[in-house]
């Protein structure tokens, strides 16, 4: 599958996630993002060589996979834009910071790959928080909580356009790559005597079309704002799940529970 | 250059959170003063597509690879830096939502390092600037304009993407996440992004030629609008400019393989532990390949794998020890538990349902 349909096969993914039914598709929005940024913060603030202590914070992810039901397998598709340059800044550690940590039996484990291996682990963590997030959460909802939170109406309402039109700007350039490369065979990707016509055609055609557009939903009543799908107001329920999350993390963050745990069993 | 959130430590994403919102506001006062609500629709029209645009692959003449479009440039060149930064915004929030690239955290991080350079400083600093000189003054109304557009659009590209570059390393570096030095990190960043700029930015000045040469009061200062369409020779310029680049990039690229680069500089500093500072030392003497790096490194060789040598101090240092092991094991254990008593509940509902 090409980039393009790729990218609309995984926008109708996720729309479809987020429209389906479990107890944290219920929480309020503003109390999910909360949630999540607190989560990715507490994941990232970890020291490098913290091992033992970031692996706790696996549990959140892990429990919410679980309640929602969502597939892990579609999340881990979308590390392939993350990996890259977490393992690009990560992978000189081991060969840079020699500094011996731990002995296995007759493994040494120096400090470099402990670090790594943490650094890998944030970003794989994160990356599953934001995608539980917008996996339980449609994006008119999200929107309506950041107007909440007041962040200005024309981001809200360009986020939630223009989300609407890449559906559509996918389907029509895709359609474009494929009747380019139908009419010539054997050419990967666009020639440099078409660079500018091809995208430059749609580019002319859309900004025209988006004056019409203006003018209709003028004529809607349009005041530049959108009425926001009905946001119930934010209920125990989330306040409880917020403050225990919160609690977790601040409990995970500062002891370190697997130390806590293993002393119990290793002396 | 999507960075994740693990590159970065939380009050460095918190800064360049505030530096992105203040940025955001100023645009959002800006756009609001000017009474430009009837932008939106192109607005996000526009962000769309540079969104789809970007999928897709250019061929680039001479070589097997392609490349792509840059947002930032053409967007300001199209809506100016306000609404260009506002679209660009939009683009990478819906990038870290959807698609995972970049991350949450790391959102203003990216929206500083790609929009804001790539809409205020290319648009005021290097596109208004070139699109109203006098120079190209000798080419007639068209061919000014033409060669503008090139100029801007290839410098633009170039020199904001090694800003966004240089930023990245930045933020990285001072978040601490990386036992790369400065030094050796900006040397790997700096000349790939070059060659992504140059390449970047011809892709956008054939999209922004072809506007110019169809429609060219959509684009930001440009007011010598030629009377009469004249043909098109975008493609020889285009090609010409190609060739230069490739020119240009093979002989930097075998110019810098010629000289020690900064990865191997600041190995060589670092694997000398003690040696750090003798940065200045000649090369004879004190190189890569001399005796003394030779000795150094067999020294070290030989101390940092000693069992005894820092297994005193581990606790302190890692918070690991065979407790810690221990625990973490049994916490992978309690996931596993929780993921199988997950499937196992799903099922039973799934049969209870059917």
């Amino acid at each position: 599958m090409d980039k393009l349909s790729l990218a609309r096969s995984e926008l109708r993914e996720m729309d479809a996630l987020a429209a389906e039914d479990s107890p944290i598709h219920r929480i309020h929005p503003l109390c999910k993002l909360l949630v999540t940024i607190l989560y990715i913060v507490a994941v990232v603030s970890f020291p490098k060589y913290d091992f033992s202590g970031l692996i706790v914070m696996l549990l959140y992810p892990v429990l919410l996979f679980q309640i929602t039901g969502i597939p892990v397998r579609l999340c881990f598709h979308k590390l392939r834009f993350v990996l890259p340059l977490v393992c690009a800044v990560g992978i000189v550690n081991p060969f840079l910071d020699r500094t011996p940590l731990l002995a296995l039996g007759g493994l040494t484990i120096s400090g470099g790959v402990v670090s790594m291996l943490v650094l890998m682990m944030k970003g794989v963590f994160s990356l599953m928080a934001s995608f539980l997030l917008i996996a339980t959460t449609s994006i008119d909802s999200l929107c309506a909580a950041l107007r909440k939170i007041h962040v200005p109406a024309v981001i809200t309402t360009l986020l939630l356009l223009t989300y609407r039109y890449i559906g559509v700007m996918l389907e029509e350039v895709s359609v474009m790559t494929q009747g380019y490369s139908l009419r010539a065979p054997g050419q990967k990707g666009i020639h440099i005597s078409a660079w500018g016509s091809f995208l430059g055609q749609l580019l002319l055609r859309s900004m025209d079309r988006a004056g019409e557009l203006y003018n209709s939903m003028l004529l809607r009543g349009f005041k530049g704002n959108f009425f926001y799908a009905d946001v119930p107001p934010c209920r125990v329920s989330g306040l409880i799940y917020t403050l225990l999350c919160a609690a977790f993390f601040l409990c995970a963050r500062v002891i370190n529970i697997s130390a806590l745990l293993g002393s119990l069993f290793v002396r | 250059m999507h960075m994740a959130d693990a590159l970065l430590a939380p009050a460095v994403a918190a800064t360049m959170y505030a530096a992105t919102a203040v940025t955001v506001g100023a645009s959002v006062k800006t756009l609001k003063k000017d009474e430009e609500s009837a932008k939106l629709p192109t607005m996000a029209v526009t962000s769309a597509l540079v969104f789809a645009g970007q999928m897709i692959n250019y061929t680039i003449p001479g070589t097997g690879s392609s490349g792509h479009l840059c947002g930032g440039m053409l967007l300001s060149a199209l809506l100016g830096p306000q609404a260009g930064f506002l679209s660009m915004v939009v683009i990478l929030t819906i990038q870290c939502l959807f698609f995972a690239d970049g991350g949450l955290l790391a959102l203003g991080a990216n929206c500083w390092n790609m929009a804001f350079y790539g809409c205020f400083v290319g648009y005021y600093l290097l596109w208004r600037p070139i699109m109203r000189s006098k120079a190209f003054k000798g080419l007639g109304a068209k061919g000014e304009g033409r060669m503008k557009i090139i100029l801007a659009s290839i410098l633009g590209c170039v020199i904001t993407l090694q800003l966004g570059a240089f930023s990245v390393v930045l933020e990285t570096t001072v978040s601490g996440v990386t036992e790369l030095p400065f030094g050796a990190f900006v040397g790997i960043m700096q000349p790939i992004h070059l060659a992504i700029g140059l390449v970047e930015g011809l892709i956008t000045s054939a999209v922004l030629l072809f506007v110019y040469e169809s429609r060219p009061e959509l684009l930001m200062d440009v007011d010598n609008i030629p009377a009469v369409q004249a043909k098109r020779s975008v493609k020889a310029t285009l090609v010409i400019l190609a060739v230069l680049v490739l020119v240009v990039g093979g002989g930097l690229s075998l110019a810098a393989s010629a000289n020690p680069d900064g990865l191997e500089w600041s190995m060589f500093g670092n694997a000398e532990s003690g040696y750090s500072e003798n940065m200045g030392l000649d090369e004879e003497n004190y190189g890569i390949a001399s005796a003394a790096a030779d000795t150094a490194a067999s020294i070290q060789e030989k101390t940092a794998f000693l069992p005894d040598y820092a297994f005193a101090n581990s606790d302190s240092a890692a918070g690991t020890s065979v407790s810690g092991i221990a625990g973490s094991a049994i916490v992978a254990g309690v996931a596993l538990l929780v993921c199988l008593g997950g499937g196992f509940f799903r099922k039973k509902k799934a049969a209870a349902k059917a």
